[in-house]
């Protein structure tokens, strides 16, 4: 199988579909002779032209209002924010336009639209660029929210994306927009609202998305050294959510740790421990517990930053204190 | 010293067009002058409806202001689309929906016209072309822009109008709008509705310049300005811009001056403003000069007008029966998204 980049998957997830269906068309800032500001769209104006592969100024609430206008009328627009940080400025077109016409509407007015581009820290960028805002989007009913985690995850749906009649806000990552990983040839499709158990285990259950499957992973490695067997949920898409095979798994674990990059408060962590704990109660051992970023605004140092983030060192001690590894025996529950 | 604004420029594409011949002029008015009359008598029964508790939430009245929206629907073809604000009741009943749906949609039915779901502020008629009313200041420029976006890149030639307020022309998006619609050259003309308050707040304490379509002058984009009081002038001075869209695929912005008789919404007893003032602007009352230019002018006889207005009166009270007799909205879970409305479509449930 063909091993490729997950900024190749989603380039080829927009052409694929913009070779089937002319009404799909991709825009925002550098998208085109620049050849994408992180190349995801590289080649792209070449080969659909710019009638399809559409530059804009800089200008974020003016072009997702465009494709908010364009989608109810017919079009299927791709809107790439440069980077999700960017968005809180076209927000309101997303929410207050996108997310509500078809009720408000009473149903005659379908918005298919995608909003992607790039989510969260990417290495010492500082405050404003670094950012996690998947719940802001993951709060509003009419939306529906991806974040994949590899190449594979991306493609197909990114694929799922642009079909979908509503409109979509889709996160990818600057740091996984260099990762590899095997991208079958051919169509395939990813549904919305089904989560991947990206590794079977026993002990402990981890939620995580995007970037964080692989700080969870690197954690799960360790761990693994220590004979403590990790199982790692990946939602993929956060609204619908795949609550059935998180709590499927919980309810064989017992346990539960939630990573999310992001602040802690009203976070999709908060809200992954608050529908765990409601479907499997009865089933854990222990409160689920949460990694998340600190309490902050994104410092630019690089030792502040570090502090700031998960990490999986964080995820190895959130695995342990939930399994009492490091807590006297009287304390786990097994006396 | 202050910069002084340039003299406004004449328009590009001549404002006055060789008019029809006066029997074609009195049927235009006719039909015109019965959409405004119609507007008006929709908006006084909302009123009451509100008093009497049958509407509830904000309730902005066009009273006074039915001639631009009358007069630039009217320069439309009907596959064109119309984008407004939370003030849309006569937009939507001039670009084609029935006054029972208006009606019902403000009384919270069923039948409403957007499913009461929306409510006098969200008025939405697909099967016209009514790409709805919104709530956010401005917000719904960019959005327009993207209808115009769609039609230059399917080449069907249609045309958008978006309508808004003085009180939108300092928001961001609205400037962001215009300069993509002026960069692309798309098929639109934005309508400043200027009603000389933004609320309560008067054009001299919030804008700048107090004649929006100078606005034009910074994007490049062609721009006309005229009052709004006489439905026929609106009506040929807008077929212009739109002519522009169309042919030439270019924006243009347009304010139209033009005056609320009510306040801004049924909580505003416009107390920033004097009665004098309100009267002097009476007397040019839209609906009344179109009523006096049809017998003066254009020989409509007595009989001719009471009929359209006995015609008016019957719609109207047919509206308010059958939004009164409606049975209440009773859908709320099924339009967040489109998979759960294609569901209630096939299950063959109709309103």
């Amino acid at each position: 199988m063909p091993v490729i980049q997950y900024r190749e998957a989603l380039n080829q997830a927009m052409s694929e579909e913009m070779e089937r269906d002319p009404s799909v068309f991709l825009m925002g800032e550098e998208v085109g002779h620049y050849q994408g500001a992180y190349k995801v769209s590289q080649g792209m104006l070449q080969r659909f032209g710019d009638k399809r592969v559409v530059d804009t100024p800089i200008v974020e609430t003016g072009f997702a209002g465009v494709g908010v206008g364009a989608a109810m009328t017919g079009l299927r627009p791709i809107i790439e924010f440069m980077t999700f940080n960017f968005s809180l400025v076209a927000i309101d077109q997303v929410i207050n336009n996108a997310a509500k016409i078809l009720q408000m509407s009473g149903g005659q007015f379908k918005v298919p639209i995608v909003f992607r581009g790039a989510g969260g820290a990417a290495g010492q960028l500082g405050a404003q660029h670094s950012q996690s805002l998947e719940s802001y989007y993951v709060h509003c009913p009419g939306l529906k929210v991806v974040m994949p985690s590899t190449p594979y995850d991306a493609k197909g749906l990114l694929k799922t994306a642009i079909r979908d009649d509503n409109p979509v806000v889709f996160i990818e990552s600057e740091l996984l927009y260099g990762s590899s990983g095997e991208v079958p040839d051919g169509e395939y499709l990813i549904p919305f609202g089904v989560a991947d158990v990206k590794r079977v285990g026993e002990h402990c259950t981890i939620v995580a998305y995007s970037k964080m499957v692989g700080l969870a992973e690197a954690a799960a490695d360790k761990l693994a050294a220590e004979g403590v067997s990790v199982e790692i949920v990946d939602p993929r898409t956060l609204r619908p959510l795949d609550l059935d095979t998180i709590v499927a798994s919980v309810k064989k674990t017992g346990r539960c740790v939630v990573v999310q990059e992001g602040w802690p408060l009203c976070g999709m962590a908060s809200e992954l421990a608050f529908q765990i704990q409601e479907a499997a109660f009865s089933w854990l051992d222990a409160p689920v517990a949460r990694v998340t970023n600190e309490d902050v605004s994104s410092p630019y140092a690089k030792n502040l930053e570090a502090l700031v983030m998960p990490n999986p060192d964080k995820v190895i001690e959130a695995v342990r204190k939930v399994m009492y590894l490091d807590a006297p025996v009287a304390d786990r529950g097994e006396a | 010293m202050a910069i002084q604004p340039p003299p406004p420029r004449p328009s590009p594409i001549a404002p006055d067009a060789p008019l029809a011949p006066a029997t074609e002029r009195k049927e235009l008015l006719v039909r015109l002058y019965r959409q405004m009359l119609a507007i008006r008598r929709m908006e006084e029964s909302c009123a009451k409806a509100y008093s009497q508790g049958k509407i509830g939430g904000f309730l902005h009245l066009i009273i006074g202001q039915e001639a631009v929206c009358t007069g630039s629907v009217a320069a439309l073809q009907p596959e064109d689309y119309v984008v407004a604000t939370y003030r849309d009741h006569g937009h939507c009943y001039a670009k084609g929906g029935s006054a029972r749906a208006i009606l019902a949609e403000m009384w919270g039915k069923k039948t409403g016209i957007s499913r009461g779901l929306g409510g006098s502020m969200h008025l939405f008629d697909a099967a016209h072309n009514f790409l709805g009313g919104y709530g956010i200041v401005g917000g719904h420029v960019p959005l327009a822009a993207g209808v115009a976006f769609r039609n230059k890149y399917l080449g069907d030639k249609r045309v958008v109008l978006c309508f808004f307020g003085e009180g939108s022309a300092s928001m961001g998006p609205f400037h962001e709008g215009m300069a993509l619609a002026a960069l692309w050259k798309l098929p639109i003309v934005f309508v400043c509705e200027n009603n000389l308050y933004s609320m309560g707040t008067p054009l001299y304490r919030s804008l700048s310049i107090e004649d929006v379509s100078m606005k034009a002058l910074a994007y490049g984009m062609a721009r006309d300005r005229f009052d709004g009081h006489d439905v026929l002038a609106v009506r040929d001075r807008m077929a212009a811009a739109i002519e522009r869209a169309r042919e030439l695929c270019e924006p243009t912005l347009v304010e139209v001056r033009t005056y609320r008789f009510r306040g801004h919404s049924m909580s505003d007893p416009a107390k920033y403003r004097t009665r004098d003032e309100v009267e002097e602007w009476q007397k040019r009352d839209p609906v009344s000069l179109a009523r006096t230019r049809l017998s003066e002018e254009l020989g409509a006889t007595d009989e001719e007008l009471k009929a359209i207005e006995a015609s008016v009166r019957a719609e109207i009270e047919d509206a308010v029966k059958f939004a009164d007799e409606s049975p209440v909205a009773d859908r709320y879970l099924d339009f967040n998204y489109a998979e759960d409305a294609a569901r209630l479509d096939q299950s063959g449930e109709t309103r």
